[in-house]
């Protein structure tokens, strides 16, 4: 029997479909979600969440959130997540390279400023990681 | 009256004006339609997270578990979130809900305070002499979530620091092409008993019977939940008024154009018989020219 699997962030539904076990980078740590899991409420951390069906892998980045876990369905509210498959790699990189030199200037810690560059490097960072690890592999894996 | 030159000159530039707000209307249309798109995508993660706050509101102690909940006694300051256009040219859109929600909070006894959404309702608001804590202008066209979290942020921000005790906003909702409502909403303090635009409630409650285990605690993820669903909540109102925005703009372009077009007629007409009537007299020049001719040869002839 699947498990249910909704993936929502705030402006849209980022994947919705069965899975036979959902991944989640819960805030203390990782955990696999199997069917006729426990009622579980969870915060989030960044990371990835990898959905298996039959299989088949899919991966999203998440910048953290919330997941409901119910034992016939998995909810994620999700910060900002994307399919690793959707990853803009120029983009990513070009965000990546814009806050390090940002921070290089030399901007006092502790103001807004620095803990927003702090973030966007972070996120460029989770998503270019993401795409070098899981990209390849879901090629492989349709090629196969 | 006008010479039949300046009355061809002003049809010519009247035509113009009328292809100039029909292309108007025409882009209104569609932003209309991308706004409500938006909007829609939305409801999804809206609804979900309600019926986790719910949930989690509902537990024993909830109220004083977390300061976003706790309603403050006496009339402390209020904030108003204003949402507003940047651009005019949208029939009463923008007076519309500006006096709205000054005749909304015009008999509060506590001290009132805007944060506006629009450069119109901001010169409004400084007109009228009111207090504006900020001003948030030039939204993208179809703002995404990020862009209006700044906005969420500020309000939770001065509510946790007890600058104002309540934190409202004040939106147009969209209810059709044709309707457009003012409205406005209590944000802070959340009341759990108050359902959110157009989430659907009676089916979103939550089976209160499972036994949840919470990851990491119950308080941290209501610290989690309840600043996102603020934040969303303002993200949707901004959507909905940008829809309300475009569709009052679409009728106000698509009047200016009928307006256009009568007066077109109308000045056509006149045009037309001020032309026939410059025939007319040419005619009648030429043939009393002709007689008069006529009639000195005959004289002359004698």
């Amino acid at each position: 029997m699947p498990i249910r699997c909704e993936i929502v962030s705030q402006d849209r539904v980022v994947f919705s479909g069965d899975a036979d076990i959902v991944i989640l980078p819960g805030v203390e740590g990782e955990m696999g979600i199997l069917p006729n899991h426990a009622p579980l409420l969870t915060a989030l951390r960044y990371g990835i969440i990898i959905v298996r069906k039959q299989g088949e892998e899919q991966y999203f980045t998440v910048a953290g959130g919330i997941a409901e876990v119910q034992p016939d369905q998995v909810t994620v509210l999700a910060d900002a997540a994307e399919n690793v498959m959707e990853i803009n790699v120029q983009r990513a990189e070009a965000a990546k390279r814009r806050a390090e030199e940002m921070l290089k200037k030399g901007i006092p810690e502790e103001s807004d400023e620095y803990f927003e560059l702090q973030a966007a490097l972070r996120r460029s960072n989770l998503r270019l990681e993401a795409v070098q690890r899981y990209r390849q592999r879901v090629q492989r894996e349709r090629r196969e | 009256m006008a010479s039949i030159r300046e009355m061809r000159n002003r049809i010519r530039s009247i035509k113009n004006l009328a292809q100039v707000t029909k292309a108007l209307e025409t882009v209104s249309a569609s932003k209309v339609r991308r706004a409500i798109a938006a909007y829609s995508q939305t409801r999804p993660y809206a609804e979900k997270a309600w019926k986790l706050l719910l949930h989690l509101a509902r537990q024993p102690g909830a109220e004083s578990l977390h300061p976003l909940l706790t309603r403050r006694e006496g009339n402390g300051p209020v904030l108003v979130i204003l949402v507003s256009s940047d651009r005019g040219l949208a029939g009463a859109y923008n007076v519309n809900i500006v006096r709205y929600a000054l005749q909304t909070f015009r008999d509060f006894e506590s001290q009132v305070s805007y944060v506006s959404v629009g450069k119109k309702g901001e010169t409004m608001l400084l007109r009228r002499r009111r207090t504006i804590l900020a001003g948030f202008a030039d939204l993208p066209p179809i703002p995404r979530f990020v862009d209006c979290a700044a906005i969420g942020q500020l309000a939770i921000s001065e509510f946790l620091s007890g600058h104002y005790d309540q934190v409202f906003i004040a939106y147009t909702e969209f209810i059709s092409m044709l309707r457009q409502e003012p409205r406005v909403r209590k944000l802070l303090p959340l009341e759990p008993e108050i359902v959110p635009m157009d989430v659907h409630s009676p089916e979103a409650t939550h089976p209160t019977h499972a036994v949840f285990t919470y990851e990491p605690g119950h308080t941290e993820l209501l610290n989690e939940i309840l600043p996102r669903f603020t934040s969303l909540q303002i993200y949707r109102s901004i959507l909905s008024a940008i829809a309300s925005e475009h569709a009052a703009r679409m009728v106000a372009m698509r009047n200016a154009t009928e307006n256009a077009r009568e007066l077109i007629t109308a000045l056509q007409l006149d045009y037309n018989k001020a032309r026939q009537q410059s025939i007319t007299s040419d005619m009648l020049d030429i043939s009393a020219g002709a007689e008069a001719l006529a009639k000195s040869m005959v004289e002359a002839e004698r």
